[in-house]
């Protein structure tokens, strides 16, 4: 009887509460939250007497921000738009950070300590340009400070006070390409080429943008690259041979040039020199293809090569440390050393500051650096220096050694997979402290005492440590619960980390070789990351092993990169270069002896490759080859295209993991009125447990689950692009089901007055789906399910016992099925970034959908919110089910954003692993910044609760067990009484 | 599949529009596009007349066409966006701790300059163009208090009730039945032999 209430309590418990929910105690248990800021471009030193030292970056991730300097944490942060990238970032009237985005039509300021936005200004322009943010020192227009901007193909003098253009001269009608801007008291030169071989220079009267002077000179050669600015007056270009380099000189108006050989200052050239960018007082800086000439430029024009670095090396721009003195810092990088100098600028032969610094190899070369001087107390310079990496790390170096780094690359992250830890083995204890059992007991009491609400301030702090310290949680190994695993990301740095689930910990990191630039890879690309070998049962002894697939180049003609990593140790195992591409990585469901995935790579040229590249692995496939299906979407043209293999290749090279394959089939899509926006199908590790649900009036519906769904979204072409170009009349989205195999369409819808963006989610036998209605303007949710009808007959118990049902007939992709498919749509509040759905192992718990918002938050909505069987007044029996009454709108409830009271700025996918324990799931939210939790979609009702109070349970026993010695001394007493009665 | 029928939507819609009032002006020419300004305000305790400076609250943002575009806001709390074409056009504000209605934008290409906007969550229009938050969030569960009954309800609680019933209510209820069942009643039980709680007890049975 007890039992049961107790479990009628406990199911009660389970139903109400729809929500994931957390109390803020538990924040930091079982979840963590990373910031990054992304690879930085420019940066700025801050760094006066009084107030916090601090550098401000701008960053690749379009992220401005401002660090503390002694220790790299981030003071304040922002999140650009993601078409929002910061081409200029500098520090005006010593308050304000400004700010230049959008090819040069946005202009921000931000105040200097605590980022809050001062004034943002817009400048119209309508030719593209490069744009140039240039602060002059004191340089005022009616008492204003002026911030002169080059955006658009016009320059525009702003007031750095309140951001408003108090000038404007328009260069869109002269045709020219400003590559400078250059102060001299009251006068701003504007430099740039017309054509690469004609100079212009504008001198314009700062005061009001009145043009003064209009120089031109035309060059007997074209240029190549861009003009750099070596004093007031001297510029340098490379020739477009980039054999000769030639000095411009502008003096009085008029405008020189003399011209030099490279090989004349260096005898040894080879490749492809590049002036680089580096701002230098009187010198600039050459890069051959092995090494760095630093050059100098005599005020008569003449060159004089005055060191020669080793390639690799990178310049700072020129800092000024006194009057007349210039110092700027070189670095390079060698033998896991970071070999650093800064010298003057005039004075060639002394050092100021030489340091070697001895640096973890997985970073790379050095990308940038910027300088910052200090004056010590001895009154001599000392220098920091700021460093980004190849892998986009950012690292302070300071008086020989590094102050602090922070892994930026992890800001972006391109691909995710997962590993299982090692298994814990006998004997060997992992964690440095077990505790004892008096701790235990200790720290049960204090739970207790919590619960109870009778514990003081300490102990409550004692407590929230003890939880928060949890050794159990960041172990090395295997946990019975599957909560701890490596999640392994790859970066676009070509980078892999192996982090830890309990805190988040990077445990190995690996630049790849093989994705770093060569000769024979230009600009190599990580694309995916997949688990190779994922080793149990028979094969354990081994390492599970992650393979990274990338390619020589963004475009998907230029050839893959193969690269196997082990996942214990980091260590890349063998990397393969094949002569062929990676337009498509197929892990097929088959496994050899090692248990290493069998994968097939299809390549632009309408090959297949299989991997691994043994024999066994072409048995395996040779058995399985009539089974082996897949499909291409080519979105260009609105065709979806079903493959299957054919026979080996026949080319002049016999290669057997070579294969043909031929097209199965083809569904073209109309291109007048449908173009193709999205595609989904289901994970292929997806554990579905019910192949039936039950309906309240005690019917079976059949799931119709197969592998080989693809759910395709197809747009209106004029509705294509984004919200607010098109009429809801013009606009329509068509939805289908395809089955991949056959090519059949199993369901397809037409939602009118709809657009895109579409973001879903694929899952068991249905599909939800998120997009913008324009006719009521809100955003919608709609959800599909798909019911098998064939075997709907099969409910009949009779039939079972006669033996006439269908339920052992194999369920085959040839047959044709008859599918119904039920849907429902709701309203949605906020813009998506992504959605994703929960996964447990056995897929018995309940499922809930995890959305990204556009506030970079991700939401947790259980999938009963979207159930086709939702009416607006369900029966009792309805109810009982769980079937909740149908709102127009789906609701979101502040208590079940699993990011609680953090957002993961930037966000850009969710993943979702199963945990052992079938009502866990393992949430892994990324984008500038990572997030990782635990959720448990209907409580965790297969283990008790972190809060659960074994004390409590150990008092009710005493107490149990006491009250039964009491009532057994009463009965016995009341036995002898009868007795003698 | 919409949840509302379009005739009903439209019927709305063109109510929204009569209610609505310009409160934004063009700066520059249709070819260039218009500009939209607005402000956010966050009072300081929902329901009365006080606003804090939504700057200093957290870092929000507002956002134009999911993604398109994203501007923050000025220590006063306006914001604005430039060159935005004539079209529908959606705006959400995304502050943490807050939640904030999307709004419909209007800017209009016959009339140059008219801007008109409205809440899609609530179908409200807006005479100005002020966001204020449509309730706080609270990302937390709250901890409720200790009490009595959180105990009880817990399982053990649950068990010890269950016990205390069987042991105090069940003889009180055996007193109130009559004295002549009760009788017959034992007389029956003696005669199936059921034993007593002490006699189960292996200390019982050897003192018997």
């Amino acid at each position: 009887m007890a039992i049961r209430v107790f479990l009628i309590v406990l199911l009660f418990l389970s139903f109400t509460n729809l929500t994931y929910s957390l109390y803020e105690d538990q924040v930091g248990l079982m979840d963590w939250h990373q910031k990054y800021i992304g690879k930085v471009k420019h940066a700025v030193f801050h760094t006066q007497k009084t107030g916090r030292k601090r550098v401000l970056v701008s960053t690749e991730e379009n992220v401005v921000a401002s660090l503390d300097l002694r220790h790299g944490e981030i003071f304040w942060r922002h999140v650009l738009g993601t078409n929002d990238v910061i081409d200029g970032l500098d520090i005006a009237l010593g308050k304000y950070v400004i700010t230049l985005s959008s090819d040069g039509s946005i202009l921000r300021a931000w105040n200097l300590p605590d980022g809050q936005m001062v004034w943002e200004s817009s400048l119209p322009g309508s030719k593209a340009s490069k744009s140039i943010l240039h602060i002059p020192k004191n340089l005022k227009a009616d008492k204003d400070d002026l911030i002169l901007v080059y955006g658009k193909g016009s320059l525009n003098a702003v007031s750095g006070v309140d951001g408003e253009v108090l000038w404007k001269k328009d260069f869109a009608g002269e045709s020219i390409e400003v590559s400078h801007i250059i102060q001299s008291s009251d006068v701003i030169y504007v430099a740039g080429f017309a054509d690469s071989s004609k100079i212009s220079v504008y001198g314009l009267n700062a005061k009001n943008g009145e043009l003064l002077e209009n120089n031109h000179a035309a060059l007997p050669f074209g240029t190549f690259g861009e003009l750099l600015c070596v004093s007031g007056d001297m510029f340098v270009v490379l020739d477009e041979m980039r054999s000769k380099i030639v000095i411009v000189h502008l003096k009085n108006g008029e405008i020189s040039y003399n011209q030099k050989h490279i090989s004349d200052l260096t005898k040894d050239l080879a490749g492809q020199p590049v002036i680089l960018p580096s701002r230098l007082p009187g010198m600039f800086a050459l890069n051959t293809n092995s090494y760095v000439l630093l050059i100098k430029v005599t005020n008569q024009g003449e060159l004089v090569l005055v060191d020669k670095v080793n390639n690799g090396a990178a310049v700072s721009d020129s800092l000024s440390i006194s009057e007349d003195e210039h110092a700027f810092a070189f670095v390079h990088y060698g033998d896991n050393k970071i070999h650093l100098s800064v010298k003057n600028v005039n004075d060639w032969n002394h050092d100021l500051l030489k340091e070697s610094i001895v640096i973890d190899h997985q970073r790379g070369k050095i990308d940038k650096i910027f300088v910052n001087n200090y004056v010590r107390t001895d009154r001599s310079h000392g220098f920091r220096a700021l460093m980004v990496m190849e892998d986009h790390s950012l690292l302070l170096v300071q008086q020989g050694e590094i102050v602090w780094s922070r892994e930026d690359g992890l800001a972006s992250v391109v691909d995710v997979t997962t590993s299982e830890l090692p298994v814990q083995k006998e004997g060997v204890s992992v964690a440095k402290v077990e505790q004892n059992l008096f701790e235990w007991l200790k720290g049960h009491m204090l739970k207790l005492k919590g619960t109870l609400m009778i514990a003081s301030p300490d102990d409550l702090a004692a407590i929230q440590a003890l939880r928060l310290r949890s050794s159990e949680k960041s172990k090395m190994t295997r946990d019975h619960n599957g909560f701890r695993k490596l999640l392994i990301v790859l970066t676009r740095a070509g980078k892999v980390f192996a982090l830890h689930t309990g805190d988040g910990r990077v445990v190995w990191s690996i630049l790849l070789p093989s994705l770093r630039k060569s000769e024979a890879c230009e600009n190599p690309v990580g694309l995916h990351i997949y688990q190779w070998q994922v080793p149990h049962h028979h094969a354990l002894d081994e390492n599970p092993s992650v393979l990274v697939v990338g390619q020589c180049g963004p475009s998907l003609s230029t050839p893959a990169v193969l690269s196997f990593i082990d996942a214990y140790t980091g260590m890349e195992l063998k990397s393969l270069s094949p002569a062929h591409t990676a337009a498509q990585v197929i892990p097929l469901p088959y496994t050899d002896s090692t248990e290493q995935r069998l994968h097939l790579i299809i390549d632009d040229k309408q090959h297949a490759y299989l991997y691994p590249r043994t024999p066994e692995a072409i048995d395996i496939l040779k058995h399985e080859f009539s089974n082996v299906y897949w499909y291409s979407v080519d979105a260009d043209n609105g065709v979806i295209r079903g493959h299957a293999l054919k026979s080996n290749c026949i080319q002049e090279a016999v290669d057997e993991y070579c294969f043909d394959f031929r097209d199965l089939w083809s569904v073209v899509f109309p291109s007048e009125s449908e173009k193709i926006i999205a595609t989904m199908t289901r994970k292929s590790n997806e554990v579905v447990h019910t192949q039936a649900k039950v309906m309240t009036d005690y019917d079976v519906m059949y799931k119709y689950i197969s592998k080989n769904l693809l759910f395709v979204a197809n747009a209106a072409p004029k509705a294509a692009g984004e919200i607010g170009t098109v009429i809801p009349e013009e606009a329509w989205l068509v939805i289908y089901i395809l089955d991949t195999v056959t090519g059949r369409i199993l369901h397809r819808m037409t939602h009118h007055g709809c657009q895109g963006p579409v973001h879903g989610v694929f899952s068991e036998n249905w599909v939800v789906y998120h997009y913008f209605n324009l006719r009521a303007h809100r955003y919608e949710m709609s959800v599909v399910e798909i019911y098998d009808q064939s075997r709907a007959d099969n409910k009949d118990v009779w039939r079972f016992v006669l033996g006439k049902h269908n339920l052992t007939s194999p369920v085959s992709s040839y047959s044709r099925p008859e599918v119904i498919a039920k849907s429902q749509s709701y309203f949605f509040t906020h813009s998506v970034k992504a959605i994703e759905v929960t996964s447990t192992a056995k897929g018995i718990t309940s499922k809930q959908l995890l959305i990204g918002t556009i506030g970079d938050q991700v939401l947790a909505l259980d999938k009963r919110f979207l159930d086709p069987r939702r009416t607006v007044n369900p029966s009792q029996a309805e109810k009982e089910d769980g079937i909740i009454p149908l709102t127009d709108s789906l609701p979101i409830i502040s208590q079940s954003y699993i990011t609680h009271a953090l957002k993961v700025e930037g966000l850009r996918g969710i993943v979702t692993v199963p945990a052992k324990l079938e009502s866990t799931s393992l949430v892994f939210a990324y984008g500038v910044d990572l997030f990782f939790t635990q959720i448990a979609p209907s409580r965790t009702y297969d283990s008790l609760t972190e809060d659960f109070s074994y004390a409590l349970l150990l008092l009710t026993i005493v107490a149990l067990v006491a009250a039964i010695f009491v009532t057994w001394v009463l009965s016995e007493r009341k036995d002898l009484q009868d007795k003698w009665r | 599949m919409q949840p509302k029928s379009p005739l009903l939507l439209l019927l709305l819609l063109s109510l929204q529009l009569f209610i609505c009032f310009a409160f934004a002006q063009s700066t520059t020419g249709s070819a260039e596009g218009y500009t939209i300004y607005g402000r956010v305000k966050i009072p300081s305790n929902l329901g009365t007349k006080d606003y804090i400076i939504p700057g200093k609250v957290s870092n929000v943002k507002v956002i134009l066409n999911g993604g398109q575009r994203v501007t923050f806001l000025r220590p006063d709390g306006y914001f604005s966006f430039h060159n935005v074409p004539a079209g529908t056009h959606l705006i959400e504000v995304a502050a943490l701790g807050y939640f904030f209605s999307p709004v419909r934008v209007d800017v209009s290409a016959r009339n140059p300059g008219k801007i008109q906007a409205a809440l899609t969550e609530s179908r409200r229009g807006l005479t100005e163009f002020v966001l204020e938050p449509l309730k706080e969030e609270q990302y937390y569960e709250i901890r409720e208090p200790f009490s009595i009954m959180s105990i009880v309800k817990s399982p053990m609680g649950l068990m010890v009730g269950f016990m205390l019933i069987v042991v105090f209510l069940m003889p009180k209820l055996m007193e109130n039945m009559d004295p002549e069942e009760m009788r017959r009643a034992q007389e029956e039980m003696r005669n199936q032999g059921v034993p007593s709680l002490a006699s189960m007890l292996p200390g019982a049975a050897r003192s018997n």
